[in-house]
Formats: structure tokens, sequence, C-alpha cells
């Protein structure tokens, strides 16, 4: 676990091509930098646009970031099985791991915390919105950054009725922690 | 005017640094992991009434950038490894003509197709002898997203300066990975732009070196006719053998090089006055190895790290100065032959220890793979 005085989260965001992972965690690294923070955000994927395992990994600190990638995750998101299975151990040492209990096989441990993102994402009227009530949870959980500044770019992103399903999902994230 | 911070790809950055730096013309053809330079290029392009070609290939690309260069424009491409090969013919008319123009060598891992999402630093030797015969050029490294900009902007103004095809060697991880960057304002960087003719068209003739070492371009298609073509040639332009044009000839070519050398090497140290130990990194290796040497201090070692930003020509000085401090060198690369390291170890020869840290594997090195290794 870190202490109060770290100012770096590290971010995994990990799941298939084509789940919007790197959306995520460039919607993650605008809102930092609106809060005046640095930020780094890498991709680690293969050949193919979609399927296999591609991971988004974003940095956000006070301090310069001098090391892209991610050593020592300090939250987890997987949207597989894959995903899931190469960070679950984490929970053990304190890191939390959400996960989508839609697409990935229900697991019991320490610091797993399971939602169906996806099926609340159906329900409220589009799949696509499963990354944003996903990432609602991981910021309400580790307070990286503020939630109104991912509304913000939110914002900037989307218009009309969209933009008030994505609004609508990520407090319905943020209520998954916080209720 | 404050400028917008936004999070930037390197790749993106690439092409926002071109256009600042005055390029109008951008012909490619798309590959992994290059291929967001040239897609920014096709939205970029147009609306600063630029020109923009997807070409048949990788020949195709870098013979319309040798014949747009010529034609007046900033010029350039972007590839990665397997398209990079294919260019090395055409990239030697560009040098023999003294062809202002830079390209992106985006480096991903492996021979031949090799692993295409991965990314690779082994390209070093090809950036400098890929071409047959006595030639030089100028390829320079970026480490951050900052750099992708700054970089980009620099390699134009060496082209410029210089004449010369200048490369942009970056890596996958350099170029894929986004950051916090706030694009400067205009004529916040300075921008160079080649020397015109000062004599008359009759006068006129292209390889004429100025005492800089070097000879004002005109403007295929302007009332300057002029005649560039991959032949040995005069300074006229005109094709000639003769064992005095052919000496002329090479020496023009490496010599401005060696004229303009402490402009053209670029490196940045990091706390290198008291160290122990010296970490070579270039490209995506340098934020690995200035964390490394941050911990490594936490632990009594004194390290630190000297970022070689222009690998070509190699910043021999710069490394001798610092090697003579120093117990040991270690160099950090994303290769197997240590490609760098060589030309350390000729620099450096067995007055110091030198450790070669080498990862081949598809994956970052990481400050962790330092550490372990110091």
């Amino acid at each position: 676990m870190k202490d109060d005085s770290d100012s770096t989260y590290e971010v995994v965001l990990a799941g298939s091509g084509g789940q919007g992972l790197v959306s995520s965690g460039i919607m993650l690294g605008e809102a930092a930098i609106l809060e005046g923070k640095n930020v780094t955000q890498t991709t680690s994927y293969g050949i193919f646009q979609r399927g296999g395992l591609s991971i988004a990994e974003v940095i956000i600190s006070d301090e310069e970031i001098l090391y892209q990638r991610v050593q020592d995750p300090d939250i987890v998101l997987a949207l597989n099985d894959d995903g899931m299975n190469l960070y679950a151990s984490l929970g053990e040492k304190g890191i939390p791991i959400f996960y989508d209990t839609t697409l990935v096989q229900k697991q019991e441990g320490e610091n797993l915390y399971g939602y169906p993102f996806t099926e609340m994402a159906n329900k409220l009227g589009h799949s696509g919105m499963a990354n944003v009530i996903a990432l609602g949870a991981v910021v309400a959980k580790n307070r990286m950054i503020r939630v109104e500044s991912l509304e913000a770019i939110l914002g900037r992103r989307f218009t009309g009725k969209m933009l008030e399903m994505t609004i609508k999902a990520l407090y319905k994230g943020v209520a998954l922690v916080t209720e | 005017m404050k400028q917008e911070v936004r999070l930037i790809q390197g790749n993106e950055a690439i092409a926002e640094g071109a256009i600042y730096a005055g390029s109008r013309f951008y012909a490619g053809y798309p590959i992994t992991p290059s291929s967001e330079i040239m897609s920014e290029c096709a939205k970029i392009m147009p609306k600063v009434g630029g020109i923009f070609i997807q070409m048949e290939d990788e020949i195709g690309s870098i013979a319309a950038v040798v014949g747009a260069a010529l034609a007046g424009a900033k010029a350039f491409t972007a590839t990665s490894g397997p398209g990079f090969s294919l260019m090395q013919e055409n990239l030697g008319v560009a040098i023999a003509g003294e062809v202002p123009c830079v390209v992106v060598d985006v480096q991903r891992c492996g021979p031949s197709s090799g692993a295409a999402t991965k990314p690779g630093q082994a390209d070093v030797m090809q950036i400098r002898w890929g071409r047959h015969g006595d030639q030089s050029i100028i390829a320079l490294c970026p480490s951050t997203v900052a750099e992708c900009f700054l970089l980009t902007i620099q390699a134009f103004n060496f082209a410029e300066k210089f004449r010369t095809p200048v490369i942009l060697a970056t890596d996958e991880v350099v170029a894929h990975e986004r950051q916090n960057f706030a694009i400067p304002a205009p004529g916040d960087i300075p921008v160079v732009n080649r020397k015109p003719p000062t004599v008359s068209p009759e006068k006129y003739r292209p390889f004429d070196a100025e005492e800089d070492g070097i000879a004002p371009l005109a403007v295929y298609g302007s009332e300057y006719v002029f005649h560039i073509s991959s032949s040995m040639s005069g300074p006229d332009g005109v094709t000639n053998s003769k064992p005095d044009n052919i000496q002329w000839k090479v020496d023009q070519l490496n010599r401005k090089f060696e004229i303009h050398r402490n402009e053209i090497v670029l490196t940045k140290s990091y706390d290198t006055d008291d160290m122990d130990v010296l970490l070579i990194a270039y490209g995506a290796t340098t934020g690995a190895s200035r964390a490394a040497a941050l911990e490594a201090r936490k632990n009594g070692i004194k390290a630190g790290v000297l970022q070689l930003v222009t690998i070509w020509p190699f910043p021999d000085k710069e490394v001798e100065m610092l090697a003579k401090r120093v117990k040991s060198v270690m160099v950090v690369e994303m290769n197997y032959a240590g490609q760098v390291a060589g030309e350390v170890q000729k620099v450096i020869g067995s007055h110091v220890e030198l450790k070669r840290f080498n990862k081949y594997n598809g994956q970052n090195i990481s400050p962790r793979d330092i550490l372990a290794a110091l």
C-alpha cells in the first residue's frame, strides 16, 4: 500500500482489444491534466484489432514521470479472464482489483471487487457505458483524481443524449463504491 | 498566449512538430508502430495547405519525398524497420544529392516483419550504414513526447541547414506513449530554412559549397535549371568520375558533418557531477535509466546518466569526457548486439569497465532490470 506522501498513482486497465480500454485510459489522463498533474499513458497490445490481451496503463503524478510503464499498480480494472488471471493475486497485497462479473468468472479473494459493469451498461441503453461505470468506481475508490474532472472530460467528448447517459453511467460507478 | 496542455501521443507530437517546422509535404505507407504519424498528417496537412499522399509502398514514399524536397518543400515520411529497409536505396540518392528531408524510423522488435507492435532499438547501425558507399547522416533519438515534438523541429532544422536527410530514430515505446504536453506557440521555437542561391541562374551550380561547407539549394521548376542524380557528379551536378572529383565529392558529403559536429551532437546529462557509475541511454531507455540512477543513489551507488539525443554522428567526445571520471559504464539498449555499446567501446577502449545491458524480447527495459544489473 502507498503512503500519503506518495502522489503517484499507477493504474492498469486490462481486457481485450476493442473494449475501449485505451479510450478509458486517455479520459483518465485528460482528467488528471485538468488538475495540473503529470500523466503518462501507455498501451501494450498484440497485432489483433479485436480480442487478445490488451493493457492500457496510466500513471498520474505531481512529480516528473521518468519511467513510462506501471511497475507497482495501485488499482487494476480487469475486463476479461486473461486480464483478471494476470492481476488477481495483487489483491492479497492490498491492491484493489475491480472486474466485470458479466465478462469475467467470479473469483473469491481479498480486495477483489466484482460488479456487473456490462450488464449495468446494457440497462442504461449502451454496452459501451461499461467502461465509464468502471472508471467511476475506480476513481471513487482511490481518489487519484476528482470525479468532477472526469465529468468535465466527458463533457468535452460527448453531447446531447449520449453525454447525459455517460454522466449517469459515471455516477452509477461512483455509487458502487461510496454507497 | 498560454498554450493548452493536452494528452498527446509521441507519434502525434512528431506530426505536429513537422507542421510547426514548416513541413507541408508528407508521403508515406502505413506501418505499425508509425501509422499514427501518417493518419495525423492526413488530417492536418490539408488544413495548412500542405500535401499528403499515401504512396504504393515505402520505395515510392521516399522517392516522392526527395522530389518534393527538391521542388522546395520541407518533406518527410515515417516508417518502421521493414519500410526503412525499402527506403535505403533512395535515401542514398538523397545523401548523394544533398537533399534536405526527414525520415522517421519508429523502431520495432525483430528482424524482417518481427513483432510489429513491440519495441526495439536494433536499427542503430542500419540508420548509420544502411546505404552503400561513403556517406554520413544525422540521427536524433527522442525519449519523451515533448522531445518527439522538439526533435522533429530540430531534425528539419538540421536537414535544411546542412542540406542532408535526417533520421528521427524513435521506438515503439516513445511513439505510442501519451504524455501531457503544451505545443509551443508559433515563433517560440526557431525554424531554419535552407540557403537559396545568391548567384544568377546562369552561374548557379548545385554543389558549390560555401565556406561553411554547405551549397545553396535552388528550387526545381524555378528559373534555376540544375541536375541532381545518383551518379558521382561535380559541383555543377554533371556526372564526373575523374579521381580528383570523386575525392572532392566524398569529402563534401562527409566534411560538412565534421565542420558542424559540435552543433549537431546533442546530449543531456543527469547527476553526472559526482558519479561513480555512468549509464548511457537513448530513446525509450532514457527514462528507465534516470529512474534507476535515482534509486541506485538511495542504495549508495552514485550513478549518473548520459542521454544520447544525437546518435549519429556519434557523441564520442561527450562519452569520453564522462567515462574518464567513472569506474564503470553501462549502456542500456533494446537490442542483442549492443549497437551503441560497440561505439562506446571504441571510444573508451579498455580503460574503463564496460557493461552492456541488452533486452530484446519486445518488452521495455525497466528501472528494476537496470538496478539488478548494476
